[in-house]
């Protein structure tokens, strides 16, 4: 990978996590000026990230998802700009620490996935396959994000039954929001999900005339889409709305996490890393 | 610092220079209410003893701050060279018409940084009787904004209430001190919102009209409640809650079909449970599942225990709350040492703004005494040179004045420069001292 775009990573890092820092700190003892400057140091790092992105493309000549190390640091990028769309909608930051954390873990991954070798350029396959790949990943990254969310609110629900709130307890985010964040962030995932995926099928017709239904990528993704429809509706049911319907949002989580990993490496034959 | 100081061992060491800020005052830790009662006071009888104060010369700048828990006289003290707080005990009892003898071990006399603590102590909620409460800082704004409006105020203590404020607001943004609900009532609306977020728009269903009852009705109304309810045995009594607090007394009887309107259901009657599993079965079912948070404050419990396990019903009894307040109590006063860190910077920076201050007033001092010495001196030795043309008298003058100049020059810029705090204004009380600049007429 270029000097140049390796170096933006690495400063993108740098940006995530004082962010998170800023965020856990803010988390312990709220602070607004101090929460602000975590949602700047974030954005900072955001924009640090897509210049790193840029400079990949302008290197391989085409959107930075054709190898894994290229998929994950769009990955990470997309999660940070859905986490700054949600954290500006809601008006709720208690939740920062925990998504900044999960990206610089992720982006310090980057550092051992061959992060200086750069790809070979890939053939031209136009822009509605640039669309299908990163509508897919923002897909992914939302979900990630509709996760972590699920997680904190099972975790709430937990200390709210158990009668014995700690210190964390008071500063997150009531049930109620992080419910309301976590159905945004599926909706922006399923949204992003279901134009990527026609949009694969448009292009894959208009190269072979025809549509692979039989690629496992292609029925995780269905069934991904399936999942995450049928967590909305239960949502909203009386017998599953709130710790329940977090818990099968966290589970979905699982079904993305297999086809991002196990069936992009091993399983399909369209979808593949290398 | 919180106990009731000796005030001759407290004025007598380590108080420097002339800007400095005087105290005395009683609060709940030194005085029982009925002397606490005896020497209140009104906001009007604050602002006029303030006024008093200046007027009689005690004090330059003069905040009276008084509350159900504390009176406190604040006050920058003139070049009078009177005790200040033997003034001000004196102006104290004569106003309140009380004996010199009842304020002994009853009343605290700070003066210097030690005043200017005391007071961000107060503003940080330090000092109060609820470690933390927030409702000083209010009564602390409003004294001092009546004060300056009144014109009571001077730079000192403008610098002194603006600081405390600052340090008030920090310490409750920055800490956990004030942070954490710490009454019964209070902790239950704070768990409601743990659940629903902001309250604005929910709907409140009242089950009695106890005392913890109403205070809760209190807290949900300041959090801006959508609607109340209130059910009790006494109709007449849960009318009139509800009239109080703008909201709607339900019959008895029609308990069980309002049940599945409200998102908070408050309970505290006697005489047992009074909402069974089945009822909040249904009121979830009517809902559609959405949560009901519900805080049991009866004796007996009056929410049955087999609808603890209740999906979507969070339930609290006086029990679980009780704990939750004597949980936070803990952490409130496991975060006193953070909060002292902000109080002794806000301190520092008040002492620094001070030696600045004390700096250049002595610098001008010192000019002044000098330039008085060098006319006298001019005077008498021009007298004797009669030979001396007009331009050359004003030649000397205006050599000895930048004598002068050169003089101070290097003593202002070691006290403006100085890094040391404490020295700079072991300095200045040096200069003071040895040009005996606090001597009354020494100009």
């Amino acid at each position: 990978m270029s000097f140049i775009a390796n170096h933006l990573t690495f400063f993108a890092l740098a940006f995530y996590a004082a962010s998170f820092l800023c965020y856990a700190r803010n988390l312990y003892a709220a602070h607004v000026p101090l929460g602000r400057l975590a949602t700047i140091l974030l954005i900072g790092g955001i924009l640090l990230h897509y210049f790193a992105l840029l400079e990949r493309s302008h290197l391989t000549n085409s959107v930075p998802y054709d190898d894994l190390y290229g998929s994950m640091s769009l990955f990470a990028w997309l999660l940070g700009v859905t986490y700054v769309g949600l954290e500006i909608f809601h008006r709720q930051r208690s939740v920062g620490a925990f998504v900044t954390l999960l990206l610089v873990i992720w982006v310090a991954l980057l550092r051992f996935v061959a992060p200086h070798m750069a790809p070979e350029p890939p053939p031209a396959r136009g822009l509605v396959f640039a669309f299908h790949v990163t509508l897919n990943t923002w897909a992914y990254a939302a979900f990630a994000l509709s996760f972590v969310l699920s997680m904190i609110y099972l975790v709430q629900d937990r200390v709210l039954r158990s009668h014995r709130p700690g210190a964390a307890f008071w500063r997150f985010p009531a049930l109620d929001v992080l419910d309301r964040m976590c159905r945004s962030s599926v909706y922006v995932g399923l949204v992003a999900l279901a134009i990527g995926v026609a949009g694969g099928f448009v292009w894959e017709h208009r190269l072979r005339g025809s549509y692979s239904w039989g690629d496992p990528k292609v029925i995780v993704t269905l069934a991904i889409l399936g999942v995450y429809v049928a967590y909305l509706l239960l949502s909203r049911s009386a017998r599953w709305r709130g710790a329940r319907a977090a818990l099968v949002c966290a589970l979905n989580f699982l079904i993305v996490l297999f086809s991002y990993t196990f069936v992009n490496l091993y399983l399909t034959r369209f979808h593949r890393f290398f | 610092m919180t106990s009731v100081s000796n005030a001759k061992d407290s004025l007598s060491g380590g108080v420097s220079g002339r800007i400095r800020v005087a105290l005395i005052g009683c609060s709940h830790r030194t005085a029982p209410v009925e002397l606490r009662e005896r020497v209140s006071f009104t906001s009007e009888q604050a602002l006029h003893a303030a006024g008093e104060l200046r007027r009689q010369g005690i004090l330059e700048e003069a905040v009276v701050l008084s509350t159900c828990n504390r009176s406190e006289l604040y006050g920058v003290p003139g070049d009078t060279g009177v005790q200040v707080t033997e003034a001000l005990e004196d102006f104290l009892t004569s106003y309140h018409r009380i004996s010199r003898a009842e304020l002994d071990g009853r009343f605290y006399r700070w003066i210097g940084a030690d005043a200017v603590r005391h007071l961000f102590r107060v503003a940080a909620g330090l000092d109060s009787m609820l470690l933390g409460e927030a409702e000083i800082l209010g009564q602390l704004r409003t004294a001092y904004g009546q004060a300056l409006e009144s014109g009571s105020t001077g730079p000192v203590l403008n610098r002194a209430f603006q600081g405390a404020l600052e340090v008030g607001k920090r310490v409750r943004a920055e800490t956990e001190v004030g942070a954490r609900p710490m009454s019964v009532a209070f902790a239950g609306v704070k768990l409601a919102e743990r659940v629903f977020g902001k309250l604005k728009g929910r709907a409140a269903l009242i089950v009695g009209a106890g005392a913890v009852a109403e205070q809760v009705v209190e807290h949900l109304r300041d959090r801006g409640i959508g609607s109340v309810r209130v059910v009790n045995r006494s109709p007449e009594r849960a009318a009139e809650l509800a009239g109080r607090f703008g909201g709607e007394a339900i019959a008895w009887d029609k308990l069980e079909e309002v049940l599945g309107t409200p998102d908070i259901i408050v309970t505290s009657v006697g005489g047992g449970p009074i909402l069974t599993r089945e009822m909040l079965e249904r009121a979830l079912a009517q809902r559609g599942g959405r949560p009901i948070f519900v805080v049991d404050l009866g004796v007996p419990r009056n929410v049955s225990s087999e609808a603890t396990g209740l999906y979507n019903l969070y339930l609290y009894n006086i029990d679980n709350l009780g704990e939750i307040v004597e949980q936070n109590k803990r952490a409130r006063e496991a975060e006193i040492p953070r909060a002292e860190t902000l109080v002794n910077e806000q301190v520092a920076k008040f002492e620094a703004w001070r030696a600045a201050l004390e700096a250049s007033s002595i610098v001008d001092d010192l000019r002044g005494r000098f330039r008085k010495h060098r006319e006298i001196l001019l005077r008498e030795r021009l007298a004797q040179l009669q030979d001396i043309s007009p331009e050359e008298r004003q030649h000397i003058a205006s050599i000895t004045e930048e004598l002068i100049e050169r003089v101070l020059d290097d003593p202002a810029e070691r006290l403006r420069r100085g890094r040391e705090m404490r020295g700079r204004l072991g300095a200045i009380e040096a200069l003071r001292h040895l040009f005996g600049l606090d001597e009354k007429g020494s100009e």
